[in-house]
């Protein structure tokens, strides 16, 4: 078999390169090959050992293992092909790919290409959090990956720095694995998330500290403590042996960044339109590479979503208009899809602000005219929603707006 | 008195301690290498620009120069044996006021009377012909051909493990606490051993002035740490610059340099900061931000590239620039002390001087063995791109369990994290080991002095 029998690579085998590969199959697709460079297909809920997953995809309460497994058969069972332990190098134009695998270098070719590369949270590095370099510090993926992939606790009294959903996955894994976080430390002024996030603070006994800045991490060797500046502006430390960075969370788009993908300033994942198509025709793109960062199931439904639109693009429908960039408004970090494209629709955009939203939702020509609204309400670092009906003329250009109340 | 162990014991293992053991091993002199931390280049070898210089700035006339020239023939002559990587990229004093412009000259003539003959100044359109990613505001330039980029670990890794090989021996998380002569044999004790010598060499950097004053009772000179920040671009920053780009000098520092590194980044740093603290190399967010804006001014298309890692050093500084090398023959006692910016390259020079120095007897080795190293560097074939390796473990650093697992089995071998990123790249990536690091922990289990998982909890 030739390599360009294939029909469509998938770059990534967490939960939306997954499902939409799953889904390219159902849909009738002949060869669909998932690309992954781990060991095992499942992507983050793999080593994210604790419920819920799965809900909306099995109807079931899963943990993060149990759902990558089902994720993995249930693509299997579909007819998907899944190379693990194979890292793609860089994306030619024209849909070729070059390929490490554990034989070595390898191109591979194929109709269409769906990136779905996934994101990881920020490093202390990348945040130029300050003080000394000591062992103890990691995100909570490498948290979870020691506790559930490798069997160990790397340390027994961490901090937790962040407050997003993903800090309140890394008290869940501490808890159950015996390990006490000595404290939470958000920077901003409250959590980011909705307010009865704080609640879980109380429950499991991780002393909250909003508004507080790190003034070092402590220890020559191994993490001893954690000097902060409180919004008051006193100094305290906090003794512990270890420092989680949580959430902040930035795409995995060093192939995309590499292969000469656009991006976009705002995600700093690749740009699409409505399609999901990026800069280059042959490449869709789906998962939190596009949005840091969404749940699983959420990427997972995206992946279907997408699945749909590149088995169209396969079969010749592709629409011929050009894309329409988005203008943000204020108060607004970035809208996904970055383009529309007329004729193609309905898109739902998902949008994040700075911080809370609370208000209305616009999307209006440069004019003013209105062409599609929603009321929204949404805690810091939850995305916002904006369904846009397929419209057949676009101006040159596109405005979204978050008008706020009060 | 009974005979000593050793000819000479070295203390430090830094960049100078790992090419002196390897200096006195090839001379035939029984060595021993005593280092406080848990692996070679624990200080302030650890954090430095990687630059491999050939003295075109040096002050004439001065051992710095002298030193840095002998070892840069001498890395050049020696790396191919050890698969050492050489990036030819050149350097570029780049002059962006009037001021800067009307001291190139003077710099030109210093880099001629250093016998760097092949400098000259450029002007403004063939700086940004050979750098078109550079900010248009560059007036000129001295270019140097030979300033060169290497590997800064894997090259005194070199140096160690051929001293290794030529049976030095190395003791590790050994900070010498005493050290008494008697009979013309020096008795150091570190790390709970004893180590009988007679001679000693001081390349404790950072401590050098204090072991001076504890062999000696008094020291010529005192260390003033002076702390270098660094900021490492991601990989997608690699191809907006080729040449090393240097600011004009001060008097103090060579100033902050925008530089490749063999491993495919950009590298912006040092700054220069006096501290009293010999043990407290802290990154600070003030001194990083401005560092990455000055890297954006420099090279207007890094605005906004990722900042992969951070990391500083102390460099070991004195009261005088030049270095404070001497020797006490009778006392049996040889000091490379205050190698403060340039000990990368000059390390192979500095070690055949205090060798020279060195009243002691020995008969070389006839063919002396040679390390051959994993090669690093992204110019080069990397381990993942041969075949029969079982998979990668660090993505952002393409590193292959086969490459972990033969550090680990080198006749070197790491004894911390630091040691095993620095011989393999792991976990040295955008990452910082979100996606790798409890691997390298198991794969690493039992086999660090300084484990990644503290004991009680393996």
């Amino acid at each position: 078999m030739s390599a360009m029998d294939l029909d469509v690579a998938v770059i990534g085998g967490g939960p939306s390169g997954l499902a939409a590969a799953t889904e390219l199959r159902r849909l009738g697709v002949g060869r669909v090959v998932v690309l992954e460079r781990f060991g095992v297909a499942g992507g983050i809920p793999r080593h994210c050992g604790h419920p819920p997953f799965g809900m909306r995809e099995f109807r079931r309460v899963l943990t993060g293992p149990a759902y990558a497994r089902r994720l993995v058969g249930t693509a299997l069972a579909a007819g998907v092909e899944i190379r693990t332990r194979c890292t793609v190098t860089a994306i030619r134009p024209g849909g070729v790919l070059e390929l490490a695998t554990t034989d070595g270098a390898e191109t591979l070719a194929a109709k269409r290409i769906l990136l779905a590369t996934g994101n990881r949270e920020t490093t202390r590095a990348a945040a130029l959090v300050p003080g000394l370099r000591p062992v103890g510090v990691m995100n909570t993926a490498a948290l979870q990956s020691f506790l559930y992939e490798e069997g160990r606790s790397p340390f027994s009294r961490p901090v937790i720095v962040g407050s997003e959903m993903v800090a309140y996955s890394a008290v869940l894994s501490c808890r159950r694995h015996g390990i006490r976080p000595a404290a939470m430390v958000e920077s901003r002024g409250r959590v980011q998330g909705p307010r009865f996030y704080a609640l879980a603070n109380r429950m499991f006994g991780v002393p909250l500290v909003t508004g507080a800045e790190i003034v070092a991490i402590e220890g020559k060797t191994r993490v001893t403590g954690l000097r902060l500046r409180e919004a008051s502006g006193a100094e305290r430390r906090i003794d512990c042996d270890g420092v989680i960075f949580s959430g902040r969370f930035t795409p995995e788009a060093a192939l995309a960044r590499a292969s000469g993908l656009a991006l976009d300033a705002g995600t700093l994942g690749p740009e699409i339109d409505g399609a999901f198509r990026s800069s280059d025709p042959c490449v869709f793109v789906a998962g939190n590479v596009l949005h840091p960062v969404e749940t699983a199931g959420y990427c997972w439904a995206e992946g279907r979503r997408i699945a749909g639109r590149i088995a169209a693009d396969l079969a010749g429908e592709a629409p011929a208009a050009a894309p329409v960039p988005l203008t943000l408004g204020p108060g607004l970090r970035y809208a996904v899809p970055q383009r529309l494209v007329a004729g193609e629709g309905p898109v739902t955009l998902n949008l994040r602000a700075e911080g809370a939203a609370k208000g209305r939702l616009v999307l209006a020509e440069p004019s003013g005219r209105e062409l599609a609204a929603a009321s929204v309400s949404a805690a810091p670092e939850a995305s916002l929603r904006l369904d846009v009906p397929a419209l057949d003329v676009l101006p040159g250009q596109l405005v979204v707006r978050l008008d706020r109340e009060g | 008195m009974a005979e000593a162990d050793v000819d000479v014991a070295i203390i430090g293992a830094g960049v100078v301690g790992c090419a002196m053991a390897r200096r006195f091993a090839l001379e035939g002199a029984k060595v021993a290498v005593i280092e406080a931390g848990t692996d070679i280049l624990s200080g302030a070898s650890k954090a430095n620009s990687a630059i491999l210089h050939t003295g075109f700035d040096a002050p004439p006339g001065s051992l710095e120069l002298g030193c840095m020239q002998a070892a840069y023939d001498e890395y050049m002559q020696i790396r191919a044996a050890m698969n050492l990587p050489v990036l030819e990229t050149g350097a570029m004093v780049a002059a962006w006021t009037d001021e800067e412009e009307a001291r190139l000259p003077d710099l030109l003539a210093q880099a001629h009377g250093n016998g760097v003959a092949d400098a000259e100044i450029i002007g403004r359109e063939a700086v940004l012909a050979r750098e078109p990613q550079i900010a248009p505001g560059i007036r000129a330039a001295l270019l140097v051909p030979r300033e060169y980029l290497i590997d800064p670990w894997s090259a005194p890794l070199a140096y160690a493990t051929q001293a290794k090989m030529l049976g030095a021996r190395f003791l590790f998380g050994a900070p010498v606490t005493s050290a008494e002569r008697a009979g013309g044999t020096w008795r150091l004790e570190a790390g709970g051993e004893t180590v009988t010598a007679r001679s000693v060499v001081n390349c404790a950097g950072n401590q050098g002035d204090r072991i001076e004053a504890l062999l000696l009772g008094a020291s010529r000179f005192e260390i003033r740490p002076r702390k270098g920040q660094f900021v490492v671009f991601d990989k997608a920053s690699g191809a907006l610059l080729r040449t090393i780009l240097l600011p004009v000098p001060n008097d103090r520092t060579k100033g902050v340099v925008l530089t490749r590194t063999v491993f495919g980044n950009l590298l912006v740093g040092p700054t220069a900061e006096e501290q009293e603290d010999r043990d407290r190399p802290d990154v600070t967010r003030p001194e990083l931000e401005a560092l990455v804006a000055k890297a954006a001014e420099l090279v207007p298309a890094l605005a906004g590239m990722p900042v992969a890692a951070v990391y500083a050093g102390l460099r070991p500084a004195t009261e005088q620039k030049d270095y404070r090398v001497h020797a006490v023959p009778e006392m049996g006692y040889y000091c490379a002390g205050g190698i403060r910016s340039t000990g990368l390259t000059a390390a192979l020079g500095i070690a055949r001087h205090v060798f020279a120095l060195w009243d002691g007897a020995a008969v070389p080795p006839a063919d002396p063995p040679v390390p051959v190293m994993p090669n690093l560097a992204e110019h080069l074939p990397r381990d993942w791109q041969a075949p029969g390796h079982d998979g990668i473990v660090c993505h952002c650093e393409m590193v292959t369990g086969r490459e972990i697992r033969a550090a680990l089995d080198s006749p070197l071998p790491p004894g911390d994290f630091g040691g095993l990123r620095r011989r393999t790249r792991c976990a040295m990536g955008r990452c910082q080991g979100f996606n790798c690091l409890a691997r390298i922990a198991t794969l690493s289990e039992g086999r660090l002095r300084a484990p990644i998982v503290p004991e009680d909890k393996a």
